[in-house]
């Protein structure tokens, strides 16, 4: 089974910025946990049955209605930076 | 002071031998008697539960009565939003959030009259059994205040049982709601999924994610979901057929209706008491009319697996909002992905980090099919098990945890071990069903056990109907004894 | 060696609802910074999304408009990657179970007609826009980057070509009729200015005859039908050059950029892309049944392909059918109104295409407030047609009707432009215009033809242009040969 964890990939992919001492412990408890969750392939046979709603809802949808929005400063007053306006965060790296 | 419920206290409410502002007084004075030790609470809304109840007294006293939660105080799950109450889901990473809105939920419990104490304790982001994961500090039982009240709902588990509250709502997940509820010897309850709206609920698995109170007894259950249950346009996933009365099947009994006991929750891993007090029940239920067969549903015992796929994939995606940007948290960086990768790394503790890791490595290129593919099959299995199960009996029921209440550390350090403590309520979250707990008795130590009663989609008035005979039979009524902190 | 370029496209369509495409949230142009933004599209802990039924109408009308078959079921999918402009980090969109599948777009270059496939139409949600600023007093570092979300949760139809495009031309007049396309529907502004259509292109090249595709290369950031082409035709040169100089074409994306008039690498700092899709818990499946899509289809405008067709079969050659197709609806109604009540279609073709846009344009007036009904542009014709009028009083007469003097006929008399129909006073008029001219008269019976037009002038001369030339002919011909 998956004793092969690129950690550090995966704490990039979810942007945790983790140290290498972190990183591995969380590589080694993640092993443990995905060793007991492997179990899943013991299953037989194929299911009859779709993942989906169990009370079998589709098509949930809205009309097409414009509802009031938020309040800016409300909404800004969370962040823990604005300006003008605008949300504010540090340079993007890209290009 | 008797610890009162809402069926009792609605009486008083409205004979006029009692007021709201009274019943919240006793309300919070058990509170700050308690709070010390239990820590049930992350929030107390002291003035606007005020507020709150001064409104509910005028109201009765002018005749308008907005139903049985009228006047009654409530305690909130943490990762419910409220609308300018600072609502954290016990993590770090959203200290000092202010929502602008209210969940569906709570606007409910709101127009229902009832009186919101404030917000309770959880294990972060409702990830882990035990409400030690919380970013400010860990709940105690009040059963035993070196133990665990369970989780992740442990905080309005101990506040029901201690007094605080009268009904608490919790989260279930994988058992949020029923396993702190038979942990600290009161009713949980999670209710068929897509019947009790999602809107405000800060998300943890999305398709197993259920809200549902937390109560003294049964009646008191079913009072409660009716006034928070319904369609709710603003959640997709919102039933939007016929909501069954939940009240019908009370005072019933038992007698004629098929129950079964699940063969594959017993056994080892069990604690001998546990497992004695549920065969008991399961005998008394028999001996009241009972026809009670073993049931055999298999897959139960992969579903702890599929659990532990399914819920940290989907919490791998609800959780990447927190990066930030728009509220909570922020550490410094030089780019915008290092500040990201900085405030997640230090504003989530590290049961969160473990999930959203295995998540994200569970639906990542090359291992989706093996782990997260698989899992959603297991999960249909296990729909077609209980779906076969039930085309034999009414209820199926089992033990709620194979453990009592546990130490506070004790499983700290043993995810796998933790993990375990939900290997009863983890099926109904994959199956979508409903299912409560209900206390059935102390153990030799004094520490409570819960039965749980499962029921197919949309069977809660079947549910509540067994339950309440279970009840009666059990003839819970112990009370923690917590030794108060003088002043 | 020769080279073939081997082209898809991938266009973003911005749906013009009057709400977002998972909350209500109104979707619009300019407003002012997070003004139009609500728990669901900020991504607040809690919010849930729930989708916008026009805007899955739209997608539908969509497919329907590129001959696509709708699934009879589709999900939506969360597709995971961490972008400051997205506010959960994820974007509902969908990954293998599409609405709109397997369509195609005619495209007419150098007057040569091809069928390109497409490949899916999805929905999906838009981000919101970041600014680059410099700097702003922050404590660190010399610039940040502003954030607007008015625009997140602005629902989105990606249209996705098959690799069939074969030259910078074709993939323009391909961007061009899907865009022509879409507006007609009305589903979107289509503008692209406005960036409310987006087009990326995926470019390879392959040798001559061969049938595997070569390393693709995606092409952003054009915002013009003009960039596009340019783009990849640079784009083409580029990876001939440099396969032609024993270099490899690498699989990356590079940004167009207009005023160097080249490609460059966007060079991310993030390796290969794992998005990690699973289907959205939030949502439900959907089930396009066959009620659904007949209510789509029953109000579905006719589209220019198929209008060419209709207008081509009802008499009209191809070129003017184009011109028409292509003209304001209002024009375009006048026609159908005329046509309608009995004219010929040719004739009111012209009309509505020649003198009419032409006043419209001379008067500077809306097509929507013509005053002219097509009634009356059929009695218009008809007198023409009739020999009541002649074509050049004619337009005198449209002047008059344009002007509010009244139905055609009214007009003519008004203005005294009947033409002369009467045998008898022609003729009378004839014999006095032959009487007087016997040398003319007496060549033509010798046979010489073009004495006709000057016997034939002298009549409308004495008839003030009156006379219908037609009957005057043949009245001059019957005296030679009586």
């Amino acid at each position: 089974m998956p004793v092969e964890i690129d950690i550090a990939h995966v704490a990039r992919l979810a942007r945790l910025g983790l140290t290498e001492p972190e990183l591995d412990h969380y590589r080694d408890q993640l092993a443990v946990i995905l060793e007991h969750a492997a179990r899943v392939q013991e299953l037989e046979g194929e299911p009859d049955v779709d993942v989906t709603h169990p009370l079998g809802v589709v098509n949930a949808f809205r009309p097409d209605e414009v509802r009031t929005s938020l309040d800016r400063e409300e909404v800004l007053g969370q962040a823990p930076e604005a300006r003008d306006g605008y949300f504010v965060v540090p340079p993007a790296l890209e290009l | 002071m008797d610890a009162p419920n809402i069926a009792t206290a609605g009486e008083k409410l409205r004979d006029g031998s009692l007021t709201a502002v009274q019943l919240l007084d006793g309300v919070l004075k058990r509170a700050a008697d308690t709070e010390a030790q239990i820590h049930a609470y992350l929030t107390i809304d002291r003035s606007g539960a005020i507020a709150a109840a001064e409104t509910a007294d005028r109201e009765l006293a002018a005749g308008v009565d907005r139903g049985p939660l009228h006047g009654i105080p409530v305690a909130l799950k943490d990762n419910m939003v409220t609308r300018g109450l600072e609502t954290t889901a016990s993590s770090e990473i959203l200290s000092g959030y202010l929502p602008p809105y209210d969940a569906t939920v709570v606007s409910r419990l709101r127009e229902g009259g009832a009186v919101i104490v404030g917000k309770t304790n959880l294990d972060e982001f409702a990830m882990g059994s035990s409400t030690e994961n919380s970013a400010y500090g860990p709940t105690y039982n009040p059963w035993d205040i070196t133990r665990i009240p369970g989780g992740s709902s442990g905080g309005s588990a101990a506040a029901v049982a201690a007094g605080s509250a009268l009904v608490g709502l919790g989260s279930d997940t994988g058992g949020s709601i029923r396993q702190p509820a038979a942990l600290t010897g009161v009713v949980g309850m999670k209710p068929t999924y897509g019947t009790v709206s999602r809107y405000g609920l800060i998300a943890f698995a999305s398709s197993l994610d259920q809200i549902g109170p937390l109560s003294r007894t049964v009646l008191d259950s079913a009072l409660t979901l009716k006034a928070i249950w319904g369609h709710d346009p603003l959640d997709a996933t919102s039933y939007r057929g016929e909501y069954p009365d939940l009240l019908e099947g009370i005072g019933d009994g038992v007698e004629g209706l098929k129950v079964g006991v699940v063969k594959e929750l017993s056994g080892e891993g069990y604690e001998s008491d546990v497992d004695e007090r549920v065969s008991a029940m399961v005998d008394q239920l028999g001996r009241a009319g009972a026809e009670v067969a073993e049931v055999s549903l298999p897959t139960f015992d992969i579903a702890l697996s599929a659990y532990y796929l399914i819920a940290p994939a989907e919490c791998s995606a609800n959780l990447a909002r927190f990066d930030g940007i728009r509220y909570g948290l922020r550490e410094d960086g030089e780019t915008t992905e290092e500040m990201m990768s900085r405030t997640r790394a230090s504003g989530f503790g590290p049961e969160v980090t473990r999930r959203i890791l295995l998540g994200t490595y569970a639906l990542s290129a090359g291992y989706y099919d093996a782990f997260y593919g698989q899992a959603q099959r297991v999960r249909s299995a296990i729909r077609d098990d209980f779906a076969r199960a039930y085309s034999s009996v009414d209820v199926l029921v089992s033990p709620t945890s194979p453990t009592v209440a546990f130490k506070a550390g004790e499983r700290t350090d043993d995810p796998l071990a933790m993990y375990l403590s939900d290997i009863c309520t983890i099926p109904s979250n994959l199956s979508g069903d409903p299912a409560i707990s209900v206390p059935i008795g102390l153990d030799s130590r004094g520490l409570p056990i819960g039965f749980q009663v499962m029921a197919p989609a949309l069977g809660e008035p079947m549910m509540y109907r067994v339950a309440s005979v279970v009840e009666q039979l059990a003839g819970f009524d112990a009370q923690p004894s917590l030794e108060l902190v003088a002043g | 060696m020769s080279w073939e370029s081997v082209i898809g496209i991938e266009v973003h369509v911005e749906l013009a609802t009057n709400s977002k495409m998972f909350c209500g949230c109104a979707v619009g142009f300019g407003e002012p910074p997070n003004t139009s933004v609500c728990p669901t599209c900020l991504g607040l802990p809690g919010a849930l999304p729930v989708p916008n039924q026009v805007a899955l109408d739209s997608i539908i009308a969509i497919g329907l408009a590129f001959d696509c078959s709708v699934a009879p079921t589709s999900v939506f999918h969360r597709k995971n990657y961490f972008y400051a402009d997205l506010p959960k980090n994820y974007q509902i969109s969908q990954f293998d179970a599409p609405i709109c599948l397997e369509g195609h777009l005619d495209v007419t270059v150098d007057g040569q007609t091809r069928r390109v496939g497409i490949e899916r139409a999805h929905m999906e949600e838009d981000t919101g826009k970041s600014s680059h600023v410099g700097d702003g007093g922050r404590i660190h570092g010399a610039s940040a980057t502003l954030l607007d979300f008015n625009r997140a949760g602005v629902p989105l139809v990606e249209i996705v070509s098959k690799p069939e495009i074969h030259s910078a031309a074709e993939a323009r007049a391909y961007a061009q009729s899907l865009r022509a396309v879409v507006a007609e529907l009305g589903v979107s502004d289509a503008r692209l200015e406005e960036g409310s259509i987006r087009f990326d292109a995926n470019v390879s090249i392959r040798p001559i005859g061969v049938e595997t595709l070569g390393t693709k290369v995606e092409v952003k950031n054009m915002n013009s039908f003009r960039s596009l082409e340019r783009a990849v035709q640079y784009e083409i040169d580029r990876q001939i050059a440099l396969v032609e100089s024993d270099g490899a074409v690498v699989q990356e994306t590079r940004h167009w950029d207009e005023e160097a008039g080249l490609t460059r690498s966007m060079r991310s700092k993030e390796g290969s892309s794992d998005y990690r899709y699973f289907a959205e818990p939030d949502l439900t499946p959907m089930e396009m049944d066959e009620a659904w899509i007949d209510r789509v289809a029953a109000t579905l405008p006719e589209l220019p392909a198929k209008r060419i067709d209709r207008y081509v079969g009802s008499g009209l050659e191809v070129s003017l059918a184009e011109i028409l197709s292509g003209a304001e609806a209002p024009i375009r109604e006048l026609y159908e109104a005329a046509v309608g009540a009995g004219a010929d279609a040719r004739s009111a073709a012209n009309w509505v295409t020649g003198e009419i846009t032409a006043w419209l344009r001379r008067e500077e007036t809306d097509a929507d407030s013509l005053p002219l009904t097509g009634t009356q542009l059929a009695e218009l014709i008809s007198l023409v047609d009739e020999g009541k009028v002649s074509a050049s009083a004619a337009k005198d007469v449209l002047n008059g009707v344009l002007d509010g003097e009244g139905d055609p006929g009214d007009v003519a008399t008004k203005r005294d432009l009947i033409q002369i129909s009467d045998a008898g006073t022609i003729e009378a008029a004839v014999d006095i215009v032959l009487a007087d001219n016997p040398d003319a008269f007496a060549s033509l019976r010798d046979g010489e033809e073009k004495v006709l037009g000057f016997l034939v002038g002298q009549v409308m001369r004495a008839t003030q242009g009156k006379a219908d030339p037609k009957l005057v002919n043949d009245v001059i011909r019957e005296r030679v040969s009586d």
